[in-house]
């Protein structure tokens, strides 16, 4: 991917205000891929007794990570939308760590972009959540 | 043998919506969201007041997607939480002085979640209302709907099934 259309999603995802909100980052982006990092915040905890993050802050950062992935792919547009996100939640994020997710669309049509991604904690080895979903593709 | 006298409607009132907000409030990721339920009768009505924060599209400007889906997230734990706490809130069997200070019931655990996004969320409050399609001793199936301006106009719905807490401990 030209360094250009990086540069261009990565100013477009920081200047997102929920992304903000949440102090997301986007740690890398290339072709039809990218990474970001939700740093774990006691306001977004979803079971106050564990300190376990919510899903719907996974969520966010999952969906904001595809959208990039799907933004950034050779082939793509310059904007896209979430049609449908379907997430897996394996087990509960540990509290206290960072929970980071990686995205890839890994195919793309005139239309439709197909993305999937994996999120973790520190521990590598075992997924915290997956998602895929489907992204709009517009037209130039 | 007689009917009891029913309890004055203010002593019901009063201890549905306690439980309510206390199950509500102690979540901080619903707080930061600002996720509010209105309640007629056992039926609930999740609000997601606007918000400069909640903006994902700032061109158009349109509600991120990831709100949209913690927004229907939450509508649906604290849904089914609500339907299977309902039994022990009316009968009073549930210590509303231990769920006023913080000791929330074991929630429904999430274990996959599917948001159709229907259409743009507009820069407005949005609503949703979720119906429990199956609830049973260990999964539970939810579906929810969300909407703006317009009832019948839906700007999203979620399909999600859950882990229900077991019963025993």
């Amino acid at each position: 991917m030209e360094p250009d259309k990086a540069r261009m999603a990565e100013h477009f995802i920081n200047a997102i205000p929920h992304c903000k909100a949440l102090n997301m980052r986007l740690t890398d982006i290339g072709a039809g891929k990218a990474e970001m990092e939700l740093p774990y915040d006691n306001k977004i905890v979803g079971d106050p007794e564990t300190g376990v993050l919510h899903g719907g802050a996974v969520s966010a950062l999952m969906d904001t990570c595809c959208g990039a992935a799907a933004m950034c792919h050779p082939s793509s547009p310059s904007g896209t939308a979430t049609i449908d996100l379907r997430i897996d939640y394996m087990r509960a994020a540990t509290p206290g760590q960072n929970v980071r997710t990686k995205a890839e669309c890994y195919h793309i049509t005139r239309s439709v972009a197909f993305v999937r991604a994996t999120a973790f904690d520190d521990d590598d080895s075992r997924p915290v959540a997956t998602a895929t979903g489907a992204f709009t593709v517009q037209r130039k | 043998m007689p009917r009891p006298r029913p309890e004055p409607v203010q002593v019901v009132k009063q201890r549905r919506d306690a439980a309510l907000s206390a199950l509500v409030h102690g979540v901080p990721y619903i707080n930061f969201l600002g996720i509010e339920f209105e309640r007629r009768g056992d039926e609930l009505t999740a609000i997601l007041p606007f918000d400069d924060k909640l903006i994902g599209n700032p061109l158009l400007p349109a509600i991120h997607g990831g709100v949209t889906a913690g927004f229907l997230e939450t509508t649906a734990v604290i849904g089914l939480a609500w339907s299977g706490l309902w039994d022990d809130i009316e009968s009073g069997q549930i210590s509303m002085e231990r769920l006023t200070e913080g000791h929330l019931p074991r929630m429904p655990k999430t274990i996959d979640f599917t948001v159709d996004y229907l259409r743009s969320g507009l820069p407005r409050d949005a609503y949703a209302r979720a119906r429990v399609n199956r609830s049973g001793r260990r999964y539970a199936s939810v579906h929810v709907e969300a909407w703006q301006d317009q009832r019948d106009v839906l700007f999203a719905q979620a399909t999600g099934h859950f882990l229900m807490p077991s019963k025993d401990d």
